[in-house]
C-alpha cells in the first residue's frame, strides 16, 4: 500500500482528545512495507515451525528447550531487530519492532521470554548505557549469546516498585557496589547471563540501575515457579547475596534507576499491546477452523448466529487494537525522527519518543491484554469441552493469555497512570485539556445544534459519533479534575472509569481512521469486513463511554449537575443504530469463509 | 562453482483456488516460491556456503512476482534473473531458463520437482534437453565431490544412488536440506542485491487453455451400520450409480 505523506504537524501523546485527526495524519498496518512483511512472515514461519510444535516441551520447562528458542531466533536476527547496527544489529525503526512483537505473540510463552531478552533486558542498556557498556553487552545481546533479565519486583515491592529493599553498597575503595537482596518472578532468571538489577544506595529515595554479570557471583535462586499460564518461561526468585559489581556496571546515574524502569516499562506497555495482536488472530483462525469442522443438530456450529456473535467481536476488537497498535507505533517513529532532525542524540530521541506516547502506552496495554482475554475466554467456548481440553490449543491460550493483564504494570495501577498523565501535562500546560472541557460545558449550556454530518463523505456519521466522544470525555474529566482538584488520585473508581472512556475513544478512532484510509486505496467493496467491524466497534465503544461515563458522574456531581451531565453524556454518546446482527454476521461469515482471521494485513 | 535455481512464483499451499473470467482469480492471495523450490534453493545456499559457490535465482514472471525473487535473495541467493513473461507453459518457461543458461555455465540447475501451481514436473526435464545434460529427478540428496555429485532418491523398495559429472540438472525434494527461513539481515540485504530483468524470447506456443474448472464439491460421507447392507447397496447403486 502506498504510503500516504501527511502533511500536518503530528499529534502530541494524549492530544488526540482535543484534537481531530484525519486519516492522512495516521499509519494503518496495511503501509507496512515488502521488508518489513518479509520480517514478519520470517517470525511467523519461525513461531509456526520452531514454537508451537514443541509448545508441550516448551511449556515443560525442558531443560535448555528455551534457551535453544532464544538461540534461534538470534541466529535469525530477531532478537536483534531494534539494536542499532554499529553494536550489530539491525537498527530497525520502532514499528517494526512491533510488528515483531505482535507476530511472535503467537508464540505463548516463547514471547514472554523474547520480550525480556529484548525489551526489558535489552533496552536499560541501549538507552542508558555508556558507550563501553553498549560495546560489550549489546553486540552478545542481538545474537542471544547473552540471556537477559530484568530484576525490579521484590516481595514486598511489586506495583509499588520504587520501594524495593534491595541495597548497593560502595566498597571502601570506591571500585565495586556489592548488591544485597530479593527479586522475585524474574523472567528467564534460569538461564541469564545478564541481570538489570534495580537498588538502593544508601537512603536514597530512588533507585538505582546495574548491569550484573551472572559471573560476578553470589547470585543464587529459587526453584522455578508453578504459574498458571506461559509455563514454559522461566520465572524465579533471584538472590542477590553481596555481588560484588564494579562501578562501571551502574546503568546512568546514582538514583536514576527508577526513571530507567519507567521509560522501559512504557516501551514494554506499547510492545504488549502489538504482542496481543498475533495471539488473537491464531485463536481467532483456529476458532474459525473449528467452527467449520464441528457440527452439531447436523450442522457446523459456524452456521449459528451465538457462535458468529463471538467470531465477529474477537475480530473487531483484534482489528480495532490492532489499529491503535501501529498508529501509535508511527507516531513514537515519526516523533524520535523529529527530535533528531533538531540535533538530539539517538539513544535520548528515542527515549523522548515513547515517553511523549506514555499515554498511549498504557492505553495500549490496558487495552491489548483485556481484549486478548476477551479473545481466548470466547475461543474456549467456541471449542465447547474441547475447549477445556489440554489436547487443542485454546487451554494453553487461555492461560497465557492472562499474565498480561498483570505485568507490565497491573491494568489497575496503568488505568490510574494515563489519566494522571493526562491531567499532569494539561496543568503543566503542554496539552489544554481544561480549556476544552470548559468549551464543552458551555456547549452544554447552549442550544444543542441539530447540524447533521455531511452524508456524502464517508464515515462522516462516525466522526461525528468521535468528535462527541471526546466530548464526553472531557466533560466528565473535566469535571472530576475540578471537583477533585490534587485528591482526585483518593478517586480510583472515577478514574478507572474515566480510563476506560479514554482507552475506548482511542481505539475507536485510530479503527475509524484506519478503515477511511484503507477505503481510500483499495475501495469500499474490497473493505467490507474492515467497514463492518470498525461501525460495529464504533457502537461497542460508544456504549462503553455512556456507562461508565454514567457510573463516573453519578459518583461525584451534585444532584443539578448530574442532571446537566447525564442530559450531555446522553447527547454525546448518541449514535444511529446499525443492524448489530446483520453487521455480525457479515463479519463472521467473512471469517467463516477463510477459516481463519480475515482481515490480515 | 555457479549454481541456477529455478524458482517458481506458486499460490500459498493453503489457498482457496477460485477461478474468474476463465484465469486464476488472484484476490487476497498470497503468493511464495514453490516448496519444491524452496528445498532446492536451501541446498544451493549451503553450497554455497560449503563449496564456495555462487546462487542466481531465476523466475520467469511479470513484476509481480519480486517479492518471491527478493525472498530467494534473502534466504541467501547472490542475484537474481527475472524473465519479464507470463510463464504461459513448461515448453515457454523451459525454453527462457535454459536460453540463460546457454551463455552462463552453470555447473548446476537446481528446480524443485514440481511447482505446486500446476504440478506439470516437465521443466527440469526439457532445460536438460535443451541444453543437452542430464536431468536427475527426483534428486533427494545432493552432494558434490570435486567435478562429480552424488544423490539419491527414493525407488520402489529401496534407495538408488548415482553419482553424476557437472554440469546438469536436478528437480529437487525433501530431504535434500530443510527449508530456510530467511534472516532479518538477509531480507535488508536482499533489497541491494542484483535483481535483472531480462526479456523473454518468444518459442512457440504449444499449448493453449480452453478453460479452467473446480474438482467437483466432495460430498458428504454417509454411513451405514454393519446389518444394513441392503441400504448400503441401493445407495450405492441408485445414489452413487458405481454398481
Ligand atoms: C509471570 C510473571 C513474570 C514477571 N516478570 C517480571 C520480570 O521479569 N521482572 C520484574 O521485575 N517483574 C516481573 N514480574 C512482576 C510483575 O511486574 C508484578 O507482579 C506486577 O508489577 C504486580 O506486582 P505484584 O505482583 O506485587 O502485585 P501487587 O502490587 O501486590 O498488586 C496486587 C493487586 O493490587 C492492585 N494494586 C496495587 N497497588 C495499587 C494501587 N496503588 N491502587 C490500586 N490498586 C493497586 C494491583 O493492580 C493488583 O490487582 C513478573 C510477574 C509475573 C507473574
Amino acid at each position: 500500500m502506498e504510503t500516504i505523506e501527511r502533511n500536518r504537524e503530528a499529534l502530541k501523546g494524549g492530544e488526540f482528545l482535543i484534537r481531530e485527526s484525519e486519516a492522512s495524519d495516521i499509519f494503518t498496518p496495511e503501509e507496512f512495507s515488502e521488508e518489513q512483511r518479509m520480517m514478519a512472515d520470517s517470525s511467523r514461519t519461525f513461531v509456526d515451525r520452531e514454537v508451537h510444535p514443541h509448545a508441550d516441551r516448551m511449556d515443560a520447562l525442558e531443560e535448555g528447550f528455551m534457551e535453544s528458542l532464544l538461540d534461534k531466533a538470534g541466529e535469525l536476527g530477531m532478537l536483534g531487530v531494534s539494536v542499532p547496527e554499529e553494536y550489530g544489529g539491525l537498527g530497525m525503526n520502532f514499528n517494526t519492532s512491533m510488528l515483531l512483537a505482535d507476530v511472535i505473540g503467537a508464540g505463548g510463552s516463547f514471547c514472554t521470554a523474547f520480550g525480556a531478552q529484548t525489551g526489558i533486558g535489552t533496552l536499560p542498556i541501549l538507552y542508558y548505557g555508556t558507550e563501553e557498556q553498549k560495546q560489550k553487552y549489546l553486540p552478545k545481546l542481538a545474537t542471544g549469546e547473552y540471556k537477559a533479565s530484568y530484576c525490579l519486583t521484590e516481595p514486598d515491592a511489586g506495583s509499588d516498585a520504587n520501594s524495593g529493599k534491595t541495597k548497593a553498597v560502595l566498597s571502601a575503595d570506591g571500585k565495586t557496589y556489592h548488591i544485597t537482596g530479593q527479586k522475585m518472578w524474574i523472567t528467564n532468571a534460569g538461564f541469564a547471563d545478564i541481570f538489570i538489577v534495580f537498588a538502593r544506595i544508601e537512603d536514597d529515595k530512588n533507585l538505582t540501575a546495574f548491569i550484573v554479570e551472572k559471573g560476578f557471583g553470589n547470585i543464587t535462586m529459587n526453584e522455578e515457579e508453578k504459574k498458571m499460564g506461559i509455563k514454559g518461561s522461566s520465572t524465579r526468585q533471584v538472590f542477590f547475596n553481596e555481588t560484588p559489581v564494579p562501578v562501571e556496571n551502574m546503568l546512568a546515574g546514582r538514583g536514576e534507576g527508577f526513571k530507567i524502569a519507567v521509560n522501559i516499562l512504557n516501551i514494554g506497555r506499547l510492545k504488549l499491546g502489538a504482542g496481543v495482536i498475533g495471539g488473537c488472530k491464531y485463536v481467532i483462525s483456529q476458532a474459525a477452523q473449528y467452527a467449520n469442522e464441528r457440527k452439531q443438530f447436523g450442522q457446523s456450529i459456524g452456521n449459528f448466529g451465538a457462535i458468529k456473535y463471538k467470531l465477529a467481536q474477537m475480530s473487531a476488537r483484534t482489528y480495532a487494537i490492532e489499529s491503535a497498535c501501529y498508529r501509535a507505533g508511527e507516531d513514537v517513529d515519526n516523533k524520535v525522527k523529529d527530535l533528531k532532525a533538531k540535533g538530539m542524540e539517538d539513544a535520548e530521541a528515542k527515549l523522548k519518543g515513547i515517553e511523549q506516547f506514555a499515554i498511549e502506552a498504557a492505553i495500549l496495554k490496558v487495552h491489548g491484554s483485556e481484549v486478548l482475554d476477551y479473545v481466548v475466554d470466547e475461543g474456549v467456548q467456541i471449542y465447547g469441552g474441547m475447549g477445556f481440553s489440554a489436547d487443542a490449543p485454546m487451554e494453553r491460550a487461555y492461560r497465557d493469555a492472562r499474565i498480561s493483564r498483570i505485568y507490565e504494570g497491573t491494568n489497575e495501577i496503568n488505568r490510574m497512570l494515563l489519566v494522571g498523565m493526562l491531567l499532569r501535562r494539561s496543568i503543566k500546560g503542554e496539552l489544554d485539556i481544561f480549556e476544552h472541557a470548559k468549551a464543552v460545558g458551555e456547549e452544554l449550556m447552549g442550544v444543542p445544534s441539530f447540524e447533521t454530518p455531511d452524508d456524502s463523505e464517508f464515515f462522516a456519521k462516525e466522526k461525528a459519533v468521535l468528535k462527541n466522544m471526546k466530548k464526553a470525555v472531557l466533560m466528565t474529566l473535566g469535571k472530576a479534575a475540578l471537583t477533585f482538584k490534587e485528591n482526585i488520585n483518593d478517586e480510583q473508581e472515577i478514574l478507572m472509569a474515566i480510563a476506560d472512556m479514554i482507552i475506548e475513544t482511542y481505539v475507536a478512532e485510530s479503527t475509524i481512521l484506519r478503515t477511511e484510509k484503507l477505503v481510500g486505496v483499495r475501495g469500499e467493496e474490497a473493505c467490507r469486513g474492515q467497514i463492518e467491524m470498525s461501525r460495529l466497534y464504533l457502537n461497542y465503544a460508544v456504549e462503553i463511554l455512556a456507562t461508565k461515563g454514567r457510573e463516573a458522574i453519578s459518583s461525584f456531581a451534585t444532584s443539578d449537575e448530574m442532571r446537566v451531565m447525564l442530559m450531555g453524556l446522553k447527547r454525546f454518546t448518541k449514535i444511529d443504530p446499525i443492524n448489530m446482527r446483520d453487521t455480525r454476521r457479515e463479519i463472521a461469515n467473512i471469517t467463516l469463509a477463510k477459516s481463519e482471521y480475515a482481515f490480515d494485513i | 562453482m555457479k549454481i541456477l535455481v529455478c524458482i517458481s512464483h506458486v499460490p500459498d499451499t493453503t489457498s482457496k483456488i477460485k477461478f474468474s473470467d476463465n484465469a486464476l482469480d488472484t484476490n487476497g492471495m498470497s503468493f511464495v516460491i514453490g516448496p519444491y523450490d524452496d528445498y532446492a534453493l536451501a541446498r544451493a545456499v549451503e553450497l554455497k556456503e560449503s563449496h564456495k559457490a555462487t546462487v542466481t535465482a531465476i523466475n520467469v514472471g511479470k513484476s509481480d512476482t519480486e517479492p518471491t525473487i527478493r525472498k530467494a535473495l534473502a534466504i541467501g541467493a547472490d542475484d537474481a534473473i527475472r524473465v519479464d513473461a507470463e510463464p504461459i507453459d513448461a515448453f515457454f518457461v523451459a525454453t527462457q531458463i535454459a536460453e540463460i543458461a546457454k551463455s552462463e555455465n552453470y555447473d548446476l540447475i537446481l528446480m524443485g520437482r514440481e511447482a505446486s501451481d500446476y504440478n506439470g514436473g516437465q521443466v527440469h526435464g526439457m532445460v536438460a534437453e535443451m541444453l543437452d545434460m542430464q536431468a536427475i529427478v527426483p534428486c533427494m540428496t545432493l552432494d558434490i565431490d570435486g567435478n562429480t555429485a552424488t544423490m539419491t532418491r527414493e525407488i520402489e523398495g529401496g534407495k538408488e544412488i548415482i553419482t553424476c559429472d557437472l554440469p546438469f540438472v536436478a528437480g529437487c525434494q525433501e530431504p535434500i536440506a530443510e527449508w530456510k527461513i530467511p534472516n532479518m539481515r538477509g531480507i535488508m540485504m536482499a533489497r541491494k542485491k542484483p535483481l535483472k530483468v531480462v526479456e523473454a524470447v518468444q518459442p512457440e506456443v504449444l499449448i493453449e487453455t480452453k478453460s479452467y474448472e473446480l474438482p467437483p464439491a466432495r460430498s458428504n460421507c454417509k454411513m451405514f451400520t454393519s446389518d444394513d447392507m441392503a441400504s448400503l447397496v441401493r445407495a450405492l447403486k441408485e445414489e452413487a450409480k458405481v454398481i
